[in-house]
Protein backbone atom coordinates (compact mmCIF):
# COMPACT_ATOMS: atom_id res chain seq x y z
CA UNK A 1 0.00 0.00 0.00
CA UNK A 2 1.33 3.49 -0.99
CA UNK A 3 0.50 6.62 1.55
CA UNK A 4 0.81 10.21 1.71
CA UNK A 5 1.10 12.11 5.01
CA UNK A 6 0.77 14.84 5.24
CA UNK A 7 2.22 17.47 8.38
CA UNK A 8 5.33 16.30 10.30
CA UNK A 9 3.69 17.24 13.87
CA UNK A 10 3.34 14.29 16.25
CA UNK A 11 0.61 12.69 14.47
CA UNK A 12 2.09 12.94 11.08
CA UNK A 13 5.46 11.63 12.26
CA UNK A 14 3.36 9.20 13.83
CA UNK A 15 0.96 7.95 11.84
CA UNK A 16 3.80 7.38 8.97
CA UNK A 17 5.91 5.49 11.40
CA UNK A 18 2.91 3.42 11.85
CA UNK A 19 1.82 2.55 8.60
CA UNK A 20 5.48 2.09 7.70
CA UNK A 21 6.16 -0.25 10.48
CA UNK A 22 3.09 -2.29 8.72
CA UNK A 23 4.94 -2.32 5.30
CA UNK A 24 3.04 0.51 4.13
CA UNK A 25 5.14 2.34 0.86
CA UNK A 26 5.31 6.29 2.95
CA UNK A 27 5.98 9.53 2.15
CA UNK A 28 5.71 12.29 4.66
CA UNK A 29 5.42 16.12 3.65
CA UNK A 30 5.78 19.05 5.57
CA UNK A 31 5.33 22.56 4.76
CA UNK A 32 8.58 23.71 6.99
CA UNK A 33 11.85 23.54 5.52
CA UNK A 34 12.80 21.50 8.59
CA UNK A 35 10.92 19.11 11.67
CA UNK A 36 9.63 22.29 13.89
CA UNK A 37 7.74 24.94 13.36
CA UNK A 38 4.11 23.65 14.95
CA UNK A 39 2.45 22.79 17.85
CA UNK A 40 4.13 19.40 18.65
CA UNK A 41 7.76 21.33 18.88
CA UNK A 42 6.45 23.33 21.78
CA UNK A 43 4.68 20.53 23.61
CA UNK A 44 5.58 19.11 27.34
CA UNK A 45 6.13 16.27 26.25
CA UNK A 46 4.15 14.90 29.28
CA UNK A 47 2.84 11.44 29.07
CA UNK A 48 0.29 11.76 31.56
CA UNK A 49 -2.51 9.73 31.24
CA UNK A 50 -3.93 9.70 34.74
CA UNK A 51 -3.18 14.11 35.69
CA UNK A 52 -5.15 14.50 32.39
CA UNK A 53 -7.71 12.74 33.65
CA UNK A 54 -8.57 15.77 36.02
CA UNK A 55 -10.14 17.51 32.87
CA UNK A 56 -10.23 15.35 30.35
CA UNK A 57 -12.84 12.75 29.42
CA UNK A 58 -12.29 8.93 30.30
CA UNK A 59 -11.53 7.88 26.62
CA UNK A 60 -8.24 10.30 26.88
CA UNK A 61 -7.43 8.32 29.91
CA UNK A 62 -7.52 5.21 28.40
CA UNK A 63 -6.29 5.84 24.78
CA UNK A 64 -2.87 7.84 26.48
CA UNK A 65 -2.13 4.68 28.52
CA UNK A 66 -0.31 2.50 26.05
CA UNK A 67 1.64 5.81 25.03
CA UNK A 68 4.80 5.48 27.06
CA UNK A 69 5.13 1.58 25.94
CA UNK A 70 5.06 2.94 22.75
CA UNK A 71 6.82 5.74 22.51
CA UNK A 72 9.78 3.78 24.40
CA UNK A 73 10.09 1.23 22.60
CA UNK A 74 10.94 3.95 19.46
CA UNK A 75 12.47 6.77 21.57
CA UNK A 76 15.75 7.41 23.33
CA UNK A 77 15.29 9.28 26.32
CA UNK A 78 11.60 8.39 27.43
CA UNK A 79 11.96 8.55 31.25
CA UNK A 80 9.36 6.56 33.46
CA UNK A 81 9.73 8.44 36.89
CA UNK A 82 5.98 9.23 37.19
CA UNK A 83 4.46 13.05 37.99
CA UNK A 84 4.79 15.13 41.01
CA UNK A 85 1.68 17.34 41.68
CA UNK A 86 1.89 19.84 44.33
CA UNK A 87 0.13 22.76 45.87
CA UNK A 88 1.27 25.72 47.34
CA UNK A 89 0.13 25.95 51.45
CA UNK A 90 -2.62 28.18 50.40
CA UNK A 91 -3.98 25.89 47.53
CA UNK A 92 -4.19 22.63 49.14
CA UNK A 93 -8.11 22.37 48.78
CA UNK A 94 -7.12 21.90 44.74
CA UNK A 95 -4.87 18.59 46.08
CA UNK A 96 -8.14 16.71 47.24
CA UNK A 97 -9.89 18.14 44.50
CA UNK A 98 -7.42 17.18 41.83
CA UNK A 99 -7.15 13.45 43.31
CA UNK A 100 -10.68 13.22 43.69
CA UNK A 101 -10.55 13.79 40.07
CA UNK A 102 -8.11 10.96 39.11
CA UNK A 103 -6.63 7.77 39.37
CA UNK A 104 -3.23 6.34 39.19
CA UNK A 105 -1.97 8.67 42.50
CA UNK A 106 -0.59 7.83 45.86
CA UNK A 107 -0.66 10.86 48.89
CA UNK A 108 2.73 12.56 48.59
CA UNK A 109 3.42 13.81 52.01
CA UNK A 110 6.30 16.11 52.79
CA UNK A 111 8.99 13.46 53.58
CA UNK A 112 7.52 11.81 50.41
CA UNK A 113 7.79 14.75 48.26
CA UNK A 114 11.49 15.37 49.48
CA UNK A 115 12.58 11.64 48.73
CA UNK A 116 11.18 12.27 45.29
CA UNK A 117 12.57 15.66 44.45
CA UNK A 118 14.79 16.91 46.87
CA UNK A 119 14.81 20.22 45.35
CA UNK A 120 11.07 20.49 46.37
CA UNK A 121 12.05 19.37 50.15
CA UNK A 122 10.84 21.51 52.39
CA UNK A 123 9.24 23.75 50.36
CA UNK A 124 5.50 21.42 49.84
CA UNK A 125 4.09 19.86 52.41
CA UNK A 126 1.15 17.70 50.29
CA UNK A 127 1.20 16.48 46.75
CA UNK A 128 -0.01 13.59 44.85
CA UNK A 129 2.52 11.15 43.12
CA UNK A 130 1.67 9.22 39.67
CA UNK A 131 3.98 6.34 39.27
CA UNK A 132 2.92 5.38 36.07
CA UNK A 133 3.49 8.15 34.22
CA UNK A 134 6.43 9.59 32.54
CA UNK A 135 7.85 12.03 29.90
CA UNK A 136 10.26 12.60 27.19
CA UNK A 137 11.67 15.82 24.90
CA UNK A 138 9.72 16.47 21.61
CA UNK A 139 12.07 18.10 19.48
CA UNK A 140 14.12 14.45 20.62
CA UNK A 141 11.39 12.76 20.06
CA UNK A 142 10.39 14.06 17.07
CA UNK A 143 14.01 14.16 15.26
CA UNK A 144 13.91 9.98 16.49
CA UNK A 145 10.89 9.35 14.65
CA UNK A 146 12.10 11.05 11.27
CA UNK A 147 15.48 8.70 11.67
CA UNK A 148 13.03 5.78 12.13
CA UNK A 149 11.15 6.78 8.81
CA UNK A 150 13.90 7.12 6.77
CA UNK A 151 15.41 3.51 7.94
CA UNK A 152 12.43 1.89 6.74
CA UNK A 153 12.65 3.50 3.88
CA UNK A 154 10.04 6.71 4.00
CA UNK A 155 10.34 9.31 1.53
CA UNK A 156 10.31 13.01 3.55
CA UNK A 157 9.55 15.99 1.38
CA UNK A 158 9.83 19.24 3.33
CA UNK A 159 9.28 22.80 2.16
CA UNK A 160 5.70 21.04 0.80
CA UNK A 161 2.65 21.90 1.77
CA UNK A 162 0.71 19.07 -0.14
CA UNK A 163 -1.33 20.77 -2.39
CA UNK A 164 -1.75 19.28 -6.08
CA UNK A 165 -0.90 15.28 -5.03
CA UNK A 166 -1.90 13.23 -8.13
CA UNK A 167 -2.94 9.93 -7.95
CA UNK A 168 0.50 8.15 -7.03
CA UNK A 169 0.55 9.62 -3.83
CA UNK A 170 -1.58 6.66 -2.90
CA UNK A 171 -3.84 6.91 0.04
CA UNK A 172 -3.81 10.48 1.68
CA UNK A 173 -3.56 10.99 5.61
CA UNK A 174 -4.13 14.66 6.31
CA UNK A 175 -2.02 15.40 9.70
CA UNK A 176 -2.08 19.08 9.38
CA UNK A 177 -3.22 20.20 12.75
CA UNK A 178 -4.64 23.59 12.74
CA UNK A 179 -3.41 24.05 9.33
CA UNK A 180 -6.42 21.77 8.31
CA UNK A 181 -8.86 24.62 9.50
CA UNK A 182 -10.16 25.46 6.19
CA UNK A 183 -11.48 21.91 5.10
CA UNK A 184 -12.88 21.38 9.51
CA UNK A 185 -15.09 23.64 9.98
CA UNK A 186 -15.24 22.43 13.72
CA UNK A 187 -11.92 22.92 14.49
CA UNK A 188 -10.62 25.25 16.34
CA UNK A 189 -7.63 26.63 17.73
CA UNK A 190 -6.19 26.92 21.42
CA UNK A 191 -3.52 28.86 21.95
CA UNK A 192 -0.31 27.82 23.87
CA UNK A 193 2.68 29.40 25.19
CA UNK A 194 5.58 28.21 26.99
CA UNK A 195 8.90 29.40 28.19
CA UNK A 196 12.28 27.02 28.14
CA UNK A 197 15.03 27.66 30.72
CA UNK A 198 18.15 26.97 31.85
CA UNK A 199 19.58 26.74 35.90
CA UNK A 200 21.75 24.24 37.40
CA UNK A 201 20.40 25.43 40.85
CA UNK A 202 17.33 23.22 40.47
CA UNK A 203 17.16 19.64 39.09
CA UNK A 204 13.94 17.43 38.73
CA UNK A 205 13.96 13.94 37.34
CA UNK A 206 10.10 14.16 36.74
CA UNK A 207 7.68 16.47 35.38
CA UNK A 208 6.10 18.58 38.08
CA UNK A 209 2.64 20.33 38.09
CA UNK A 210 2.10 23.44 40.88
CA UNK A 211 -1.66 23.58 41.05
CA UNK A 212 -3.14 26.70 41.68
CA UNK A 213 -6.76 27.88 41.13
CA UNK A 214 -5.84 30.71 38.58
CA UNK A 215 -2.05 29.35 36.95
CA UNK A 216 -1.55 25.96 36.95
CA UNK A 217 1.80 25.29 35.34
CA UNK A 218 3.63 22.44 34.98
CA UNK A 219 7.51 22.08 34.70
CA UNK A 220 9.29 19.60 32.35
CA UNK A 221 12.62 18.50 33.35
CA UNK A 222 15.18 18.28 30.14
CA UNK A 223 18.79 17.56 29.36
CA UNK A 224 21.28 19.61 30.50
CA UNK A 225 19.96 22.06 32.55
CA UNK A 226 17.20 22.76 30.68
CA UNK A 227 13.22 22.59 31.81
CA UNK A 228 10.28 24.00 29.90
CA UNK A 229 7.57 25.34 31.68
CA UNK A 230 4.11 25.55 30.66
CA UNK A 231 1.74 26.28 29.40
CA UNK A 232 -1.40 28.88 29.04
CA UNK A 233 -4.53 27.63 27.37
CA UNK A 234 -6.21 30.79 25.48
CA UNK A 235 -9.13 30.21 23.44
CA UNK A 236 -7.65 32.09 20.21
CA UNK A 237 -6.11 30.82 17.15
CA UNK A 238 -3.42 33.73 17.30
CA UNK A 239 -0.13 32.61 16.58
CA UNK A 240 1.77 35.98 17.95
CA UNK A 241 4.33 36.17 20.32
CA UNK A 242 3.95 35.39 23.82
CA UNK A 243 2.18 38.18 25.77
CA UNK A 244 3.96 40.25 28.91
CA UNK A 245 0.70 38.60 30.80
CA UNK A 246 1.39 35.28 30.08
CA UNK A 247 5.16 35.27 30.57
CA UNK A 248 4.85 37.15 33.88
CA UNK A 249 2.06 34.37 35.15
CA UNK A 250 4.42 31.25 33.81
CA UNK A 251 7.10 32.84 35.06
CA UNK A 252 5.87 33.30 38.93
CA UNK A 253 4.67 30.36 39.14
CA UNK A 254 7.62 28.84 38.08
CA UNK A 255 9.39 31.48 41.16
CA UNK A 256 6.92 29.64 43.59
CA UNK A 257 7.94 26.31 42.57
CA UNK A 258 11.06 26.91 43.22
CA UNK A 259 12.96 30.37 43.44
CA UNK A 260 16.09 29.13 41.72
CA UNK A 261 14.01 29.49 38.61
CA UNK A 262 14.75 33.19 39.18
CA UNK A 263 18.00 32.98 38.42
CA UNK A 264 17.59 30.58 35.56
CA UNK A 265 18.16 32.22 32.04
CA UNK A 266 15.42 32.60 29.59
CA UNK A 267 16.49 30.39 25.90
CA UNK A 268 13.07 30.89 24.60
CA UNK A 269 9.77 31.85 24.63
CA UNK A 270 6.93 30.68 22.24
CA UNK A 271 3.84 30.42 21.02
CA UNK A 272 1.42 28.55 18.58
CA UNK A 273 -2.36 26.61 18.46
CA UNK A 274 -3.32 24.15 19.40
CA UNK A 275 -6.02 22.24 16.84
CA UNK A 276 -9.36 21.32 18.98
CA UNK A 277 -12.76 19.94 18.22
CA UNK A 278 -15.24 21.39 20.60
CA UNK A 279 -15.42 17.87 22.60
CA UNK A 280 -10.90 18.49 22.83
CA UNK A 281 -10.82 14.96 21.39
CA UNK A 282 -9.24 13.97 18.45
CA UNK A 283 -11.14 12.52 15.13
CA UNK A 284 -10.68 10.53 12.27
CA UNK A 285 -12.93 12.10 9.32
CA UNK A 286 -12.88 10.55 6.10
CA UNK A 287 -13.52 13.00 3.29
CA UNK A 288 -12.75 13.31 -0.31
CA UNK A 289 -11.18 9.75 -0.67
CA UNK A 290 -8.92 11.45 2.13
CA UNK A 291 -8.60 10.22 5.92
CA UNK A 292 -7.93 13.52 8.48
CA UNK A 293 -6.66 13.07 11.71
CA UNK A 294 -6.60 16.02 13.74
CA UNK A 295 -8.15 18.03 16.70
CA UNK A 296 -5.29 16.22 19.56
CA UNK A 297 -5.78 19.59 21.16
CA UNK A 298 -3.18 19.22 24.14
CA UNK A 299 -2.49 15.39 23.86
CA UNK A 300 -0.37 15.16 20.82
CA UNK A 301 2.30 12.92 22.22
CA UNK A 302 -0.13 11.24 24.54
CA UNK A 303 -2.88 10.04 22.08
CA UNK A 304 -1.26 9.74 18.84
CA UNK A 305 0.30 6.30 18.92
CA UNK A 306 -3.64 5.23 19.66
CA UNK A 307 -4.99 7.23 16.96
CA UNK A 308 -1.67 6.17 14.30
CA UNK A 309 -3.14 2.30 15.18
CA UNK A 310 -6.31 3.18 14.14
CA UNK A 311 -5.65 5.09 11.06
CA UNK A 312 -3.43 2.33 10.16
CA UNK A 313 -5.86 -0.02 10.78
CA UNK A 314 -8.39 1.77 8.26
CA UNK A 315 -5.60 3.05 5.83
CA UNK A 316 -5.10 -0.70 4.87
CA UNK A 317 -8.89 -1.37 4.67
CA UNK A 318 -9.30 1.32 2.50
CA UNK A 319 -5.96 0.38 0.05
CA UNK A 320 -7.62 -3.26 0.28
CA UNK A 321 -10.93 -2.06 -0.67
CA UNK A 322 -9.43 -0.29 -3.77
CA UNK A 323 -7.50 -3.46 -4.73
CA UNK B 1 -59.79 42.22 59.72
CA UNK B 2 -56.64 41.66 58.29
CA UNK B 3 -57.74 39.30 55.41
CA UNK B 4 -57.68 41.89 53.36
CA UNK B 5 -54.28 43.08 54.01
CA UNK B 6 -52.93 39.64 54.03
CA UNK B 7 -54.61 39.33 50.28
CA UNK B 8 -53.01 42.07 48.93
CA UNK B 9 -49.65 40.77 50.29
CA UNK B 10 -50.29 38.17 48.37
CA UNK B 11 -50.71 39.10 45.25
CA UNK B 12 -48.04 41.74 45.38
CA UNK B 13 -45.71 38.91 46.33
CA UNK B 14 -46.93 36.68 43.38
CA UNK B 15 -46.95 39.07 41.03
CA UNK B 16 -43.50 40.50 41.38
CA UNK B 17 -42.09 42.00 38.09
CA UNK B 18 -40.61 39.86 35.96
CA UNK B 19 -36.57 39.35 35.39
CA UNK B 20 -36.00 42.60 33.35
CA UNK B 21 -31.82 43.93 32.57
CA UNK B 22 -31.98 46.97 30.90
CA UNK B 23 -35.51 46.20 29.14
CA UNK B 24 -35.27 43.09 28.15
CA UNK B 25 -36.85 40.54 30.23
CA UNK B 26 -35.45 37.25 30.86
CA UNK B 27 -37.01 33.18 31.65
CA UNK B 28 -34.00 32.47 34.02
CA UNK B 29 -32.24 34.27 37.00
CA UNK B 30 -29.23 32.40 35.80
CA UNK B 31 -26.47 33.94 34.64
CA UNK B 32 -23.35 31.50 33.74
CA UNK B 33 -20.09 32.23 32.67
CA UNK B 34 -18.41 30.05 30.09
CA UNK B 35 -14.42 29.90 31.22
CA UNK B 36 -12.75 27.09 32.46
CA UNK B 37 -14.93 24.12 31.33
CA UNK B 38 -13.38 20.90 30.40
CA UNK B 39 -14.33 21.51 26.66
CA UNK B 40 -16.97 23.63 24.55
CA UNK B 41 -19.11 20.79 23.95
CA UNK B 42 -19.87 20.14 27.96
CA UNK B 43 -19.98 23.89 28.37
CA UNK B 44 -22.62 24.30 25.92
CA UNK B 45 -24.76 20.96 27.56
CA UNK B 46 -24.08 22.35 31.20
CA UNK B 47 -25.20 25.58 29.60
CA UNK B 48 -28.08 24.32 27.92
CA UNK B 49 -29.21 22.48 31.67
CA UNK B 50 -28.54 25.50 33.68
CA UNK B 51 -31.34 27.23 31.41
CA UNK B 52 -29.42 30.36 31.68
CA UNK B 53 -30.49 32.69 29.23
CA UNK B 54 -27.22 34.63 29.67
CA UNK B 55 -23.72 33.71 29.22
CA UNK B 56 -20.75 35.90 30.04
CA UNK B 57 -17.45 35.93 28.02
CA UNK B 58 -14.10 36.70 28.69
CA UNK B 59 -12.27 38.87 26.39
CA UNK B 60 -8.83 38.43 26.83
CA UNK B 61 -7.25 41.62 25.23
CA UNK B 62 -4.38 39.79 22.97
CA UNK B 63 -7.70 37.48 21.84
CA UNK B 64 -9.56 40.40 20.26
CA UNK B 65 -6.52 41.74 18.85
CA UNK B 66 -6.55 40.05 15.99
CA UNK B 67 -10.18 38.67 16.09
CA UNK B 68 -8.91 35.32 16.58
CA UNK B 69 -11.10 34.10 19.28
CA UNK B 70 -13.93 33.83 16.70
CA UNK B 71 -13.92 29.98 16.94
CA UNK B 72 -14.63 29.94 20.63
CA UNK B 73 -17.00 32.66 20.21
CA UNK B 74 -19.04 31.40 17.46
CA UNK B 75 -19.42 27.95 19.78
CA UNK B 76 -21.15 30.04 22.15
CA UNK B 77 -23.09 32.10 20.22
CA UNK B 78 -24.46 28.76 18.94
CA UNK B 79 -25.96 27.86 22.43
CA UNK B 80 -27.85 30.78 21.61
CA UNK B 81 -27.90 32.69 25.13
CA UNK B 82 -27.25 36.72 25.08
CA UNK B 83 -24.10 36.77 25.04
CA UNK B 84 -22.75 38.97 28.28
CA UNK B 85 -19.16 39.89 27.53
CA UNK B 86 -17.27 40.95 30.90
CA UNK B 87 -13.30 42.35 31.35
CA UNK B 88 -12.34 39.90 33.60
CA UNK B 89 -8.49 40.46 34.04
CA UNK B 90 -8.24 44.10 34.08
CA UNK B 91 -6.81 46.13 36.49
CA UNK B 92 -7.10 49.49 35.01
CA UNK B 93 -9.96 51.90 34.02
CA UNK B 94 -8.13 52.37 30.46
CA UNK B 95 -7.80 48.77 30.37
CA UNK B 96 -11.85 47.61 31.00
CA UNK B 97 -12.59 50.73 29.24
CA UNK B 98 -10.52 49.13 25.52
CA UNK B 99 -11.60 45.95 26.38
CA UNK B 100 -15.63 47.02 26.14
CA UNK B 101 -15.12 48.60 23.25
CA UNK B 102 -13.62 45.42 21.79
CA UNK B 103 -16.21 43.84 23.56
CA UNK B 104 -18.95 45.78 21.81
CA UNK B 105 -17.88 45.01 18.32
CA UNK B 106 -17.08 41.68 18.49
CA UNK B 107 -20.82 40.39 20.17
CA UNK B 108 -22.42 43.57 18.87
CA UNK B 109 -23.91 43.82 22.19
CA UNK B 110 -23.94 47.00 24.31
CA UNK B 111 -23.83 44.97 27.20
CA UNK B 112 -20.62 44.67 29.24
CA UNK B 113 -19.95 42.66 32.76
CA UNK B 114 -17.37 45.42 34.65
CA UNK B 115 -14.21 43.98 35.84
CA UNK B 116 -12.12 46.31 37.24
CA UNK B 117 -9.57 44.22 39.41
CA UNK B 118 -7.36 45.78 42.35
CA UNK B 119 -5.96 43.42 43.73
CA UNK B 120 -4.37 39.72 42.61
CA UNK B 121 -4.74 37.52 45.29
CA UNK B 122 -8.63 38.24 46.08
CA UNK B 123 -9.38 39.51 42.84
CA UNK B 124 -11.23 42.28 44.79
CA UNK B 125 -12.61 44.99 42.50
CA UNK B 126 -11.21 48.36 42.40
CA UNK B 127 -14.47 50.34 43.27
CA UNK B 128 -12.94 53.56 42.93
CA UNK B 129 -11.61 52.55 39.32
CA UNK B 130 -14.93 50.34 39.24
CA UNK B 131 -17.47 53.80 39.10
CA UNK B 132 -14.82 55.85 36.52
CA UNK B 133 -15.22 53.32 34.24
CA UNK B 134 -18.77 52.92 34.71
CA UNK B 135 -18.97 56.35 33.84
CA UNK B 136 -16.82 56.60 31.05
CA UNK B 137 -18.88 53.79 29.22
CA UNK B 138 -22.18 54.50 30.18
CA UNK B 139 -21.69 57.91 28.59
CA UNK B 140 -20.67 55.96 25.47
CA UNK B 141 -23.95 54.03 25.50
CA UNK B 142 -23.03 50.98 26.91
CA UNK B 143 -25.55 49.20 29.71
CA UNK B 144 -22.97 48.47 32.37
CA UNK B 145 -23.08 44.86 34.87
CA UNK B 146 -20.63 46.06 37.06
CA UNK B 147 -19.26 43.87 39.71
CA UNK B 148 -18.58 45.35 42.78
CA UNK B 149 -18.84 44.72 46.59
CA UNK B 150 -21.71 45.17 48.89
CA UNK B 151 -20.85 48.72 49.91
CA UNK B 152 -24.03 51.19 49.90
CA UNK B 153 -21.84 54.04 48.79
CA UNK B 154 -19.86 52.75 46.24
CA UNK B 155 -23.43 51.06 44.98
CA UNK B 156 -24.89 54.71 45.09
CA UNK B 157 -22.12 55.68 43.12
CA UNK B 158 -22.35 53.47 40.29
CA UNK B 159 -25.85 53.68 40.22
CA UNK B 160 -25.03 57.71 39.93
CA UNK B 161 -22.43 56.73 36.71
CA UNK B 162 -25.16 55.22 35.12
CA UNK B 163 -25.59 51.65 35.79
CA UNK B 164 -29.05 49.93 36.21
CA UNK B 165 -27.84 46.87 37.49
CA UNK B 166 -25.82 45.95 40.41
CA UNK B 167 -23.58 42.57 41.01
CA UNK B 168 -22.01 42.78 44.11
CA UNK B 169 -19.51 39.62 44.89
CA UNK B 170 -20.77 36.65 47.46
CA UNK B 171 -17.14 36.40 47.93
CA UNK B 172 -13.84 36.57 46.22
CA UNK B 173 -13.98 34.86 42.61
CA UNK B 174 -13.38 31.61 42.77
CA UNK B 175 -13.30 30.88 46.02
CA UNK B 176 -16.70 28.85 46.36
CA UNK B 177 -16.96 30.84 49.94
CA UNK B 178 -20.67 31.46 49.54
CA UNK B 179 -22.37 34.46 50.75
CA UNK B 180 -19.46 36.41 53.13
CA UNK B 181 -21.38 39.65 54.09
CA UNK B 182 -24.95 38.42 54.43
CA UNK B 183 -25.70 41.36 56.15
CA UNK B 184 -24.28 43.61 54.18
CA UNK B 185 -25.67 41.85 50.68
CA UNK B 186 -29.74 42.05 52.70
CA UNK B 187 -28.40 45.70 53.69
CA UNK B 188 -28.15 46.63 49.99
CA UNK B 189 -31.28 44.98 49.14
CA UNK B 190 -33.14 46.27 51.55
CA UNK B 191 -31.71 50.07 50.39
CA UNK B 192 -32.07 49.49 46.77
CA UNK B 193 -35.79 47.99 46.39
CA UNK B 194 -36.10 48.30 42.65
CA UNK B 195 -32.87 47.91 41.18
CA UNK B 196 -32.32 44.60 39.81
CA UNK B 197 -29.01 43.19 41.96
CA UNK B 198 -27.69 39.70 41.35
CA UNK B 199 -24.66 38.16 43.09
CA UNK B 200 -21.59 37.57 41.19
CA UNK B 201 -18.70 35.52 42.42
CA UNK B 202 -17.93 33.40 45.30
CA UNK B 203 -20.94 31.03 45.10
CA UNK B 204 -19.89 27.19 45.62
CA UNK B 205 -22.88 25.91 45.97
CA UNK B 206 -26.19 25.70 44.75
CA UNK B 207 -27.60 26.11 48.74
CA UNK B 208 -25.63 29.69 48.52
CA UNK B 209 -27.24 30.28 45.58
CA UNK B 210 -30.68 29.56 46.97
CA UNK B 211 -29.18 31.80 49.96
CA UNK B 212 -28.77 35.11 47.84
CA UNK B 213 -32.85 33.88 46.31
CA UNK B 214 -33.91 33.52 49.71
CA UNK B 215 -32.37 36.92 50.25
CA UNK B 216 -34.19 38.68 47.61
CA UNK B 217 -31.51 39.24 45.49
CA UNK B 218 -32.66 38.92 41.47
CA UNK B 219 -29.70 36.18 39.79
CA UNK B 220 -27.32 34.75 40.25
CA UNK B 221 -24.30 34.89 38.26
CA UNK B 222 -21.70 32.25 38.82
CA UNK B 223 -18.93 29.88 36.64
CA UNK B 224 -16.22 27.85 38.32
CA UNK B 225 -18.66 25.95 40.92
CA UNK B 226 -20.60 24.43 37.74
CA UNK B 227 -17.24 24.55 35.31
CA UNK B 228 -14.70 22.94 38.01
CA UNK B 229 -17.47 20.71 38.92
CA UNK B 230 -16.58 16.52 38.54
CA UNK B 231 -19.90 16.56 36.24
CA UNK B 232 -20.55 20.04 34.93
CA UNK B 233 -23.62 19.33 33.56
CA UNK B 234 -25.45 17.90 36.71
CA UNK B 235 -24.27 20.69 38.47
CA UNK B 236 -25.82 23.46 36.36
CA UNK B 237 -28.68 21.77 36.44
CA UNK B 238 -28.55 21.23 40.35
CA UNK B 239 -27.89 25.36 40.30
CA UNK B 240 -30.95 25.97 38.05
CA UNK B 241 -33.34 24.21 40.71
CA UNK B 242 -32.11 25.80 43.64
CA UNK B 243 -32.05 29.41 42.72
CA UNK B 244 -35.76 28.42 41.08
CA UNK B 245 -36.25 26.59 44.74
CA UNK B 246 -34.86 30.53 46.72
CA UNK B 247 -36.93 32.56 44.52
CA UNK B 248 -40.00 30.66 45.32
CA UNK B 249 -39.18 30.88 48.91
CA UNK B 250 -38.41 34.22 48.80
CA UNK B 251 -42.05 34.96 47.15
CA UNK B 252 -43.74 32.66 49.91
CA UNK B 253 -42.71 35.00 52.45
CA UNK B 254 -39.86 32.75 55.01
CA UNK B 255 -40.97 32.80 58.47
CA UNK B 256 -38.44 34.14 60.15
CA UNK B 257 -35.74 32.31 62.63
CA UNK B 258 -36.67 32.85 66.45
CA UNK B 259 -34.59 32.19 69.80
CA UNK B 260 -37.24 29.73 71.47
CA UNK B 261 -38.98 26.54 70.29
CA UNK B 262 -42.43 27.07 68.79
CA UNK B 263 -44.39 24.03 68.65
CA UNK B 264 -46.06 23.19 65.80
CA UNK B 265 -48.66 21.81 67.11
CA UNK B 266 -50.99 23.54 69.13
CA UNK B 267 -50.59 22.79 73.12
CA UNK B 268 -53.53 24.68 74.02
CA UNK B 269 -55.46 22.85 76.38
CA UNK B 270 -52.36 21.24 78.07
CA UNK B 271 -51.02 22.00 81.38
CA UNK B 272 -47.55 23.44 80.11
CA UNK B 273 -46.94 24.51 83.87
CA UNK B 274 -44.69 22.32 85.77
Amino acid sequence: MRATVIGAGVVGLTTALTLAERGAKVTLVERSRELGGNASWLAGGMLAPFCEGESAPQSVVDLGKGAIDWWDARVPGVARAGTLVVAPPRDVGEIDRFARRTRGHERADEARIAALEPDLGGRFRTGLFFAGEGHLDPRGAMGALAGALRRRGAEMRFGEDGEGLGPEAGLIVDCRGFAARAELEQLRGVRGEMIRVRTREVSFTRSVRLLHPRIPLYVVPRANGEFMIGATMIESAEKGAVSVRSAIEMLSAAYALHPAFGEAEILEMSADVRPAYPDNEPRIDERGGRIFVNGFFRHGFLLAPAFADRVATLAFERAGALV
Amino acid sequence: MTAAVDRRKTVALTQTPDFTLYGVTLASRLLLGTSQYPSPAILAEAAHASSADVLTVSLRRESARLREGQDFWRLIRDIGARVLPNTAGCYSVKEAVTTAQMAREVFSTPWIKLEVIGEADTLQPDVFGLVEAARILASEGFEVFPYTTEDLVVAERLLDAGCKVLMPWGAPIGSGKGLNNVFGLRALRAHFPDVPLIVDAGVGLPSHAAAAMELGYDGVLLNTAVAKAGDPIAMARAFAQAIQAGRAAFLAGPTQPRDMASPSTPVVGRAVLI
